[in-house]
C-alpha cells in the first residue's frame, strides 16, 4: 500500500527541527531512515499530519568513544556503527548483537537513534542498551534531558520520548576491562526481526562469576533483564551447571506472548537454550 | 505542503526531473514519474528487496524511501546496468546460470549484488550469502543465484587485472 498524505518538513539545523516538533507535537513524526516508520505508513499503521525528515541535519553521525563513553549520534546509519571499531573496543556487546540487526539495504538507511525510538519487542539494540547502562540525550526547543535505558523502554513501540523530543545522542559506558559478552538469537530469516534473542556480559573475580547481565528480546513488550538470573549467576563458578541454572532463571522470568511463528512455551526454550549459549561464550571471552 | 513538488536528480547518469507528492515513494517515482519500470515492487514493506536501487552507490529499498528524499542524489537503477547488446557482467552470468526464471526478483537481486562486487571486489561464498539473504525469490532455491554472482565476481576480477 501507498503512505496517507502527509505535509513534509527538511529542516537543516537542528534548531529549526527542534522548533517543528515543538510547533506540532502529537502530530507529527519524526523521520530518520524510514526503516521502520515508512513500512507502518505503507501499510497505513500511523498516519502522522507532519514528517520531519532529520537526514540533512548536519553533525549527527558520529560513533565515537569520549570520556569513557561510546557516544553514537541521531543519524548514524545501523552500517556505520556496525563496521564502527569503536564499537568493538567500547562495547564487545553491542558488536556482538549488529551482525543481527536487519540486511545490507535497511543498514544503510536505518539509525541506531531509530531503532530505540521505535522500540519493537523483538528489536536486539533496547536489548544492549538495557544491559549496557545507556543514556538516551533527548532535546526538544525547551531543553535537554537525559534517560537511562531502564526508563527510556516503556512497552510495545514506546518510549519515554516526548512528542516534541528529539534523540540527538545515545551514550553508553564503556564495558570494563575484562567482561566477556555474546549474543545468540534465532530468527526467520539472517536479519529479520528475532523470535527470540539472548544477550549477556559476565565478568570473572577470584574465579567466580561477577557483575553478570542477560537481556532477552522478543519475549514481551520491550527488552527484558532477567534479574533473576543475574542473581543466581553471582559468585558461582562458571560452568556448564551454574548457566544452566541461570538459564533456567531467565526462562522462568518471562511470560511471553504467542504469535503465528513461536508460543510462549517455545519462546520459553528458546530463552533456556540460548541463555545458556551466551554465557558460556560470554565467559570464554573473559580476559 | 501535501502538494506535489519537482524532484531533480540524477539517474543512470542522466538528469531527470519529476513531480511528486510528498508521500510518493522512490520506487512508484520511479515507475510511474520516470516511467522506468524495471525496478520491482512486491511487498512494499522493506521485506522482499525486489525494489532494491541503489542511492549514492548505497543498496536501498526503494519502497522506504520518499521520492522528495532523493532530491539532488544519484541513482542507479537496472536500466543503467546494460541492455541486450551490451549486458553487465552479472547479467550475463545470470542467464547462463539460470539465475532467473520469472524474473520478478531479479532487478533488486542484482542491484543488491553489483553493490557487493562493487564494493568487494572477488566476493566469497559467504558474503554473497549475506548479501543476497536481504531478498526472496520464490522460483529458483537460490543455489543458482549465488552461483551467478561468483561466476559474474570472478570474470570482473579477471577483466579487472
Ligand atoms: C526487512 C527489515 C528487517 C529488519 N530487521 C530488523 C532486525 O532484525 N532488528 C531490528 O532491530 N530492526 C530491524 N528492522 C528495523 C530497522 O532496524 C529500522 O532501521 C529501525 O527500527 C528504525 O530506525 P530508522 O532510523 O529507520 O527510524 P525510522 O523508521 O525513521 O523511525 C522509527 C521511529 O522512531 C522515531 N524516531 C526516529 N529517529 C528518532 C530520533 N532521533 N528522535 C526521536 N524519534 C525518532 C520515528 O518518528 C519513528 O516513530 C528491520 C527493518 C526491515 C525493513
Ligand atoms: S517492494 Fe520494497 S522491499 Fe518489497
Ligand atoms: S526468479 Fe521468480 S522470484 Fe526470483
Amino acid at each position: 500500500m501507498k503512505p496517507p498524505p502527509f505535509d513534509y518538513h527538511c529542516p537543516e539545523t537542528l534548531d529549526e527541527a527542534l522548533a517543528l516538533l515543538a510547533e506540532h507535537g502529537e502530530a507529527a513524526k519524526v523521520l530518520a531512515g524510514g526503516q521502520s516508520l515508512v513500512p507502518m505508513l505503507n501499510l497505513r499503521a500511523v498516519h502522522p499530519e507532519v514528517l520531519i525528515d532529520i537526514n540533512r541535519l548536519p553533525g549527527l553521525d558520529h560513533v565515537r568513544i569520549e570520556d569513557g563513553e561510546l557516544r553514537i549520534g541521531a543519524l548514524a546509519r545501523h552500517r556505520a556503527v556496525l563496521e564502527s571499531p569503536a564499537v568493538r573496543e567500547a562495547s564487545p556487546l553491542m558488536a556482538a548483537a549488529y551482525p543481527y540487526v536487519s540486511h545490507g539495504p535497511i543498514r544503510n538507511r536505518g539509525t541506531l537513534c531509530g531503532n530505540l525510538c521505535h522500540n519493537d519487542p523483538a528489536s536486539e539494540m533496547p536489548a544492549v542498551a538495557l544491559a549496557s547502562d545507556a543514556e538516551m540525550m533527548l532535546q526538544s526547543a525547551s531543553g535537554a534531558r537525559t534517560v537511562g535505558a531502564e526508563e527510556f523502554f516503556t512497552g510495545t513501540l514506546s518510549t519515554a520520548a516526548g512528542a516534541d523530543e528529539l534523540l540527538v545522542e545515545v551514550r553508553v559506558p564503556q564495558a570494563p576491562a575484562g567482561q566477556g559478552a555474546a549474543f545468540h538469537e534465532v530468527s526467520p530469516r539472517k536479519g529479520d526481526f528475532a523470535y527470540v534473542a539472548v544477550g549477556a556480559v559476565v565478568s570473572l573475580s577470584g574465579g567466580a562469576c561477577s557483575g553478570a547481565r542477560i537481556v532477552c528480546a522478543g519475549v514481551g513488550d520491550g527488552p527484558h533483564r532477567a534479574r533473576a538470573a543475574e542473581d543466581a549467576l553471582e559468585g558461582a563458578a562458571p560452568g556448564e551447571g551454574a548457566f544452566r541454572q541461570a538459564a533456567a532463571a531467565a526462562a522462568d522470568s518471562i511470560d511471553p506472548g504467542e504469535d503465528f511463528h513461536a508460543d510462549a512455551d517455545y519462546r520459553r526454550d528458546l530463552v533456556r537454550s540460548l541463555t545458556r549459549r551466551a554465557l558460556a561464550d560470554a565467559a570464554s571471552r573473559c580476559h | 505542503m501535501t502538494t506535489p513538488r519537482t524532484v531533480e536528480l540524477v539517474v543512470n547518469g542522466e538528469r531527470r526531473a519529476a513531480d511528486a507528492e510528498p508521500r510518493t515513494l522512490l520506487s512508484d517515482f520511479l515507475r510511474e514519474g520516470l516511467g522506468l519500470t524495471g525496478t520491482h515492487v512486491g511487498c512494499e514493506h522493506g521485506v522482499c528487496g525486489a525494489c532494491t536501487v541503489l542511492v549514492d552507490g548505497q543498496s536501498v529499498r526503494s519502497c522506504l524511501m520518499l521520492a522528495v528524499q532523493a532530491e539532488g542524489s544519484e541513482v542507479r537503477t537496472i536500466e543503467g546496468l546494460g541492455g541486450a547488446d551490451d549486458m553487465h557482467p552479472l547479467q550475463e552470468a545470470f542467464w547462463e546460470k539460470h539465475g532467473l526464471q520469472c524474473g520478478f526478483c531479479t532487478p533488486g537481486m542484482l542491484m543488491t549484488a553489483v553493490e557487493l562486487l562493487e564494493s568487494t571486489p572477488g566476493a566469497g561464498m559467504d558474503e554473497i550469502r549475506e548479501a543476497i539473504s536481504s531478498n526472496l525469490c520464490r522460483c529458483t532455491g537460490y543455489q543458482t543465484i549465488v552461483e551467478a554472482v561468483q561466476a559474474a565476481a570472478e570474470r570482473m576480477q579477471g577483466e579487472g587485472q
